[in-house]
């Protein structure tokens, strides 16, 4: 299925938010993640199933002022 | 001390971590300004980049607290998300709450920012919000929940210092025993040792440090600075008057009577 990751579209095998993101190559990074504008916690991600057209965000540490 | 949330804090300098020229001159102006507090964000990240974790790894091995934003969020619903998404990455309760409502002066969106302030406040976070000078906004963010105040000194990165002194002053007489930390617009060392010496409790600095033609020195500066201010503010400075007064004892002057 087609997923929206980061605004980008991206074709998944995966029907659920962990195996998604190892399917996308985030692997064991610390990130945090929301699907459709909710946050999803790192431990209810193999519980969060996706869609069709699913809105995923995948956000990292970065500079902040 | 400074106290923020039952935390302890020798330093009154919290520095931004963005726009630095590399991650070492980042280190290198979080140890001269002695800081104890560096202010970090989440951002978009794709599955082929590594900036973030390496960034992370940073920020740990400076050892210091973290405060991470909500910048760049214009709704209750993005911010408090992101808020939730920051707690989990950096593993802290507290969050600098920005909800912007305007573009060109990123000023906060007051409304949505007491909003989501009492949502964060009630899910257990310790909400750091960056508001402006109205003490109206002020008393309801304290009712949220809020212990601690950021309002803005002036515009995001402008440099331009403490705009509205008269209504910050008026912030400080009103809300004594709160922390307020100014946040946003201070552009060199003057500007924080002002706020400082007004009874502020601490400033927040980063494009002036970051983007100083030397960071480091900078930092010292800020941090030299805000020492002078604090203790300025401790020792009680004197008046201001419209008309001389001889600081020279004039009883028994030559040449007189």
């Amino acid at each position: 299925m087609r997923i929206l990751v980061n605004s980008a579209w991206h074709e998944v095998r995966a029907g659920e938010l962990a195996a998604a993101l190892g399917e996308l190559g985030y692997g064991e990074r610390t990130v945090s993640t929301a699907v459709n504008g909710e946050f999803v916690a790192a431990g209810a991600r193999a519980e969060t199933p996706l869609n069709e057209g699913d809105r995923v965000e995948v956000l990292a540490p970065m500079q902040g002022g | 001390m400074l106290e923020l949330y039952q935390t302890s804090l020798r330093s009154r300098l919290l520095l931004g971590s963005a726009r630095y020229s590399s991650p070492a001159v980042l280190g290198a102006a979080v140890r001269a300004a002695e800081t104890q507090i560096v202010t970090v964000s989440l951002r978009r990240e794709g599955a082929g980049e590594r900036s973030g974790q390496g960034f992370w790894s940073l920020v740990r091995e400076l050892g210091v607290r973290v405060l991470p934003n909500t910048a760049g969020c214009h709704s209750v619903k993005e911010a408090v998300t992101t808020a939730h998404m920051a707690r989990e990455v950096f593993g802290t309760p507290w969050i600098k709450l920005e909800v912007i409502g305007e573009d060109d002066t990123l000023q906060p969106d007051v409304f949505a920012l007491v909003e989501a302030a009492g949502i964060l406040s009630t899910e257990g976070f310790e909400v750091f919000p960056y508001t402006t000078e109205d003490l109206v906004v002020a008393e309801r963010l304290l009712s949220a929940g809020c212990r601690v105040l950021m309002p803005w000194g002036s515009p995001i990165g402008s440099g331009r210092g403490l705009n509205n002194l008269f209504g910050l002053r008026a912030l400080r007489a009103h809300f004594p025993e709160v922390p307020l930390i100014i946040d946003a617009g201070i552009g060199v060392p003057s500007h924080a040792a002002l706020a400082l010496e007004q009874g502020f409790d601490a400033v927040l600095i980063n494009t002036a440090v970051a983007q100083a033609r030397d960071p480091v020195l900078m930092a010292q500066a800020f941090r030299q600075a805000v020492d002078a201010g604090r203790a300025a503010y401790m020792a009680g400075p004197i008046e201001a008057r419209d008309v001389a007064q001889p600081s020279t004892p004039v009883i028994g002057t030559a040449f007189r009577g």
